[in-house]
């Protein structure tokens, strides 16, 4: 029992929740934005495994982790829109359209990894490059704190900052109003000649971006190479988070870092002894139990919400 | 003044057909002059919400064109239509209920301070409007804590923020009070004067002759006719809309009631608002006897039909029926009592579209013995069942395979009705029961209503059509407010007038007078 | 369906699966320096000899489980994706039997397969349950529960069934009594192929000619009309989920004992997600369950001979069962077509 207190207590644990939260809660960004538009997205794990290829081969070719970057981003977005335009444009649903890009994503990385690195597992051939950690001037140097909050991958912050962004972007602006609106009442939103297809569109290709982002770290942050389903469950688990979030921004990074915390423990718990396999499990059962309880606590609230907009928009 | 240089806009020779097969639209052509008020008339299904839909771009027709000002346009979305100044208010309200009235209103073509959102400048337009038109509206309330009447101000607020100049009402009145459609009749003429062009579509006839200059009749997807309102009577109009004149009238004769079957003591229901949407009330329903509940909806119906079907639950109080407590009950156990539910809302709760007639009408006695051999079912037995519903109940369809979805309405209600009436109920509960049917269905359905009060049947008849609940109910209690403000114990006795001061709460009766509805 | 619906859906689906083979074709040629013998390979390498065409029999079997399994639980309108963790997890409830136990033939793998359906049913129930009772999402859970699935199997197979003498990381070998007797000589081709014929026949008559099917279908058409109509819905969704994931675990169950003397599987081996596909193409009809089985076993069997024997990743067959599901379930391909058949039958 003292050597998980030890565990937990040492700044590194705090480090290292941080890190192993960054992919979720982009992802979990995603999920919101999409959420709010009124599209499910569940194609956020193929879009972090398509993009976490990207980067890598991207970076090994230019030798720019940032063009690599760039070009996972891009992947993301693409592949957001590609959603779109199945369950928008040729009206798949959007949940199977979405398993269809999951499936595409799972054996088409390996067919193209083949095909560029020669191998079905890992692409340590390629001399793809990572994204550089920053060192925050002042703050590493504060005991307790710095080693927590400093050194991270650029990423890492860019997640949290994008949690603002989001927030601003959702309730600030009329692209904002617009996608809120399409969301809650599309027919409204359509009667004002507010397209609904075309911010759709728009919210599942910065949901693909932000899927991107995450993606991106992945191979270019978290570790330094591409391997053959490395996203794990984690778009999947960033769907949870926002819908424990409760759809919100804020709400969305706390649940993230909540799964980054049992993520972060089942690493340091390996060193226990305690079974892997045992430990692999407890970010997925965290998961469930998390979502659990927060729809045990929310489905009185939900319920009233939807019975209100129910009665606003078909009054 | 149908001359030609008035016209402003012109619809010609427009076919709709649905993806399900039913043709909205067959050839009707469409005009209206600057500056009037135009009526447009016709039963529900005649195709009138259709060829709105297709002038606000909603919808696409499969022949014909627009003529704006003689200028043929496309209309390929809400966008292009707004953009040719026209604007639509819709039956059910296009807004969002979360976002303030401000917000709804300048929903997308926001005011904006660089990229960001300027919600002061939205109230201030908002409020500026509001005072201009005299449509008057809190900016900052959220849309959903709005009553009915004041949702339907920001709906015209937003169509004349867009600047339109043709409005389009698509049955404004349904949905309120006679107060506030008189509210409403001042604030459209005060529109036209300021020089805006109104359709107004509906199909209540006082309205039309009070508000309107020219009325177009449409019936099934035709254009009957165009007129101007005061050459022609309600007579008329309603003879080209139902191409005969309109039996109203029900022959029955007068009820022999008997022992209760429905118990309703001291019921509250608190709805989701923590309100009590039913508060204190108590009444019985007896065998051979027809009750009607009147009132304005929203004012506790639903919650207690809800109740008493056992769709919703109760706070306080007691419902029996056949003298058992259903408070425990399922559903399912409620329906054992005898119990049949014709519900609101036909395609939400009385079918499921995509399956076949045959399947919906074996829904509740699905496991009863005599469709089901060991495990299996017996599908001849549920074949001969079917046949011979469609045919009792005259369901107009290629066979009892086809899927409901592709029914007209008021078949869809008979299919319904045929599965609610042949289960030989004690307790009728009625909910809207000929809501946006054809005549002749709804005939039938009033018909049978009575047939199965001779037959022994308790009967609670809960009804928006004022004519409705009038010409069919042997007693009436009216509901406001979630409470009894009057027992009519001959329905027949009472007038229009009277009734809709107790509807609109503006006279209730006593405790003592009321209490009457209870027997024991 | 009237018949003319259904014959535009037939040649709807017929148009996809060309449509596929096309894009399966112009992959090959982008990729492969042998295209022609890639390309003959892919298309006729199963019926080139019975030990491959048994190989498509066998490749069936697991994906009638799953397709069964899926149909029977998105009959219910529940997106519950459980049904690869319930095969998985079944597979191993089988191998922890088949390992330890001491039954007589033709017993030992009937316990081994009701066994593994058992825990099938408790897999794919519990995001049933979860659902009905607080309305947390099946869809997240089910995903969730299929890593669980995947970790807490592996736990138990390294922990208590690993054969440590065996130089791989698998469980020791079944008893000889446990496994399905072969039933095409020179394949592989198992007793398991029989049990899932029987399984079609099963499933079709439960969903279309019972009460309890009955109600799922109902429920999945339209939830509000059910409980309205008296259905006791919680019971039936959480049936349809249970008997789902019965369906998977034995299917898994079937799959370790046909085909394997031991537990080998490392990886969660997908049949559930390509379940989906097979559902999905057989619009969760039982019937159709078997053609829709066929065509995808064939298509594999088809690339991996295709793998074995050029530079032809067999990992592209993923990308053309991605765009499969999209198009059948892509409510608008054909849909100008069908509203003109639609027209032109109104108007009649």
């Amino acid at each position: 029992m003292s050597a998980f207190i030890d565990i937990i207590i040492n700044p590194q644990f705090g480090y290292s929740v941080l890190r192993v939260s960054t992919p979720i809660l982009f992802a979990a960004l995603g999920a919101l934005i999409s959420d709010k538009a009124g599209v499910i997205n569940i194609a956020l794990e193929g879009i972090m495994l398509m993009s976490a290829l990207t980067g890598v081969i991207f970076s090994a070719i230019t030798g720019s982790a940032f063009f690599g970057l760039l070009m996972a981003v891009i992947v993301g977005g693409l592949v957001g829109l590609s959603l779109g335009y199945f369950s928008l444009n040729l009206k798949t649903d959007v949940i199977l359209a979405a398993v269809a890009i999951n499936m595409i994503a799972l054996g088409g990385t390996i067919f193209v990894l083949f095909l560029v690195a020669g191998d079905k597992g890992i692409s340590s051939s390629l001399p793809s490059k990572v994204l550089p950690k920053i060192n925050i001037p002042g703050l590493e140097n504060i005991p307790g704190i710095g080693p927590i909050f400093s050194g991270h991958n650029v990423l890492t912050y860019l997640a949290f900052l994008s949690v603002f962004l989001i927030w601003f972007f959702l309730y600030k602006t009329p692209l904002g109003l617009r996608i809120r609106a399409v969301g809650e009442n599309e027919h409204a939103a359509d009667s004002v000649g507010i397209s609904v297809i075309k911010t759709r569109y728009i919210a599942l290709v910065i949901s693909g971006v932000l899927a991107g982002f995450g993606g991106a770290y992945m191979s270019m942050g978290y570790v330094s190479w591409f391997s053959r389903d490395m996203v794990a469950g984690r778009g999947f688990i960033a769907l949870a988070a926002e819908a424990m979030g409760g759809a919100t921004p804020v709400g969305s990074m706390l649940a993230s870092l909540l799964f980054g915390f049992f993520d972060a423990l089942s690493n340091s718990l390996q060193l226990l002894k305690i079974p892997y396999e045992f430990v692999s499990m407890l970010p997925y059962a965290a998961t469930v139990i998390g979502l659990v309880i927060y729809t045990i606590r929310k489905t009185e609230q939900i319920r009233k919400i939807q019975e209100r907009a129910a009665e606003a928009g078909g009054a | 003044m149908s001359d030609a240089a008035d016209v402003i806009l012109k619809m010609e020779n427009i076919t709709k057909v649905y993806p399900n097969g039913i043709i909205a639209n067959k050839g009707v052509d469409f005009s209206i002059t600057a500056g009037e008020i135009h009526g447009l008339v016709g039963e529900n299904g005649a195709g009138k919400t259709t060829l709105m839909q297709i002038l606000f771009g909603l919808n696409h027709p499969e022949k014909g064109r627009i003529l704006l000002e003689g200028k043929e346009i496309t209309i390929g979305n809400p966008n292009a239509a707004i953009a040719f100044g026209i604007g639509m208010v819709h039956q059910h309200f296009m807004l969002v209920p979360s976002l303030s009235v401000a917000e709804n209103l300048v929903m997308g073509v926001e005011p904006r301070k660089g990229v960001v959102l300027n919600l002061p400048e939205a109230v201030r337009i908002t409020r500026e409007l509001s005072e201009k038109y005299n449509l008057k509206v809190d900016p900052q309330a959220a849309v959903r804590d709005l009553p009915v009447g004041t949702k339907q101000k920001v709906e015209i607020l937003k169509a004349l923020h867009r600047g339109a100049r043709i409005l389009i009402l698509d049955e404004p009145t349904a949905v309120l009070t006679p107060q506030e459609t008189d509210e409403l009749f001042d604030e459209l003429k005060l529109l036209k004067d300021e020089g805006n062009t109104i359709i107004f579509i509906s199909h209540k006839l006082n309205e039309i002759k009070s508000l309107c200059d020219r009325v177009t009749i449409m019936r099934a997807g035709k254009n009957q006719g165009v007129f101007n309102v005061s050459d022609v009577s309600e007579q008329d109009i309603s003879r080209l809309m139902v191409g005969r004149d309109v039996i109203l009238q029900v022959e029955k004769g007068p009820a022999e009631p008997k022992e209760t079957i429905l118990k309703v003591n001291d019921l509250t229901i608190v709805n989701r608002f923590r309100k009590n949407a039913v508060d204190d009330i108590s009444f019985s329903v007896r065998k051979g006897e027809i009750l009607g509940i009147a009132g304005v909806e929203g004012n506790g119906q639903r919650e207690l039909v809800e109740a008493l079907t056992g769709l919703g639950k109760y706070a306080e109080g007691d419902i029996g029926i056949t003298g058992k407590d259903i408070k425990k009950l399922s559903i399912r156990g409620i329906r054992d009592l005898g119990t049949s539910h014709i519900p609101e809302d036909r395609m939400t709760y009385g079918c499921a579209a995509d399956l076949s007639i045959e399947m919906n009408l074996i829904a509740y006695k699905h496991d009863h013995p005599d469709l089901n051999k060991n495990l299996l079912m017996d599908m001849n037995a549920i074949k001969d069942i079917s046949d011979d519903l469609v045919e009792e109940y005259r369901i107009l369809c290629s066979s009892p395979q086809q899927e409901v979805r592709r029914l007209s309405g008021g078949n869809i209600q008979k299919v319904v009705v045929a599965r609610e009436f042949s289960s030989d109920p004690k307790l009728i509960i009625a909910d809207q029961p000929t809501r946006g049917i054809d005549v002749g269905a709804t005939e039938f359905i009033r018909k049978r209503l009575v047939t199965l009060r001779d037959d022994g049947s308790a009967v609670l008849l809960v009804s928006a059509d004022l004519n409705e609940v009038m010409e069919l109910s042997d007693s009436l209690i009216v509901m406001y407010g979630g409470k009894i403000t009057a027992y009519i114990e001959n329905a027949s006795s009472i007038t229009e007038e009277k009734l809709g001061l107790y509807m609109l709460g503006l006279e209730s009766q006593g405790d003592d007078e009321i209490g009457r509805v209870c027997h024991d | 369906m009237t018949k003319s619906q259904r014959l535009f859906e037939i040649y709807r689906t017929g148009l996809v699966i060309l449509i596929a083979l096309l894009l399966s074709l112009v992959i090959i040629l982008l990729v492969s320096d042998v295209p022609g013998e890639a390309m003959k390979l892919f298309l006729t390498g199963p019926l080139d000899s019975l030990r491959h065409f048994g190989n498509v029999l066998e490749m069936m079997v697991p994906l009638l489980f799953t397709g069964l399994a899926i149909s029977v639980m998105f009959s219910a309108s529940q997106f519950n994706l459980g049904a690869e963790g319930a095969f998985f997890f079944g597979a191993i409830g089988a191998a922890f039997i088949a390992v330890n136990w001491n039954l007589p033939p033709v017993i030992h793998p009937m316990v081994a397969i009701l066994w593994g359906g058992i825990i099938g049913s408790v897999f794919c129930g519990i995001p049933g349950f979860l659902k009905i009772k607080w309305g947390s999402s099946e869809l997240v859970s089910s995903l969730m529960f299929n890593y669980i699935a995947y970790f807490f199997g592996l736990y138990l197979i390294n922990y208590f069934l690993r054969d440590v003498n065996a130089g791989a990381m698998v469980s020791y070998p079944f008893a000889e009594s446990a496994k399905l007797i072969r039933i095409i000589p020179k394949t592989r081709v198992h007793f398991g192929l029989i049990i899932a014929a029987l399984a079609v026949v099963f499933t079709a008559v439960f969903l279309h000619r019972t009460r309890w099917g009955y109600r799922i279908i109902v429920i999945g058409r339209n939830i509000r009309f059910a409980k309205y109509a008296g259905i006791n819905t919680d019971r039936a969704i959480l049936l349809s989920q249970v008997l789902g994931g019965f369906i998977a675990g034995a299917g898994g169950s079937i799959e370790v004992l046909g085909l394997y003397r031991r537990f080998t599987w490392q990886l969660l081996p997908g049949y559930g997600w390509t379940g989906i596909i097979v559902a999905i193409l057989a619009r969760n009809n039982p019937i159709y369950i078997p053609v829709a089985a066929f065509f995808l076993a064939y298509m594999r069997i088809g690339a991996d001979i295709m793998s074995r024997s050029t530079d032809m990743p067999n990992e592209f067959v993923a990308i053309i069962q991605g765009l499969i599901i999209i198009l059948i379930a892509a409510s608008s391909f054909l849909a100008k077509q069908r509203h003109k058949m639609v027209v032109k039958e109104a108007m009649l």
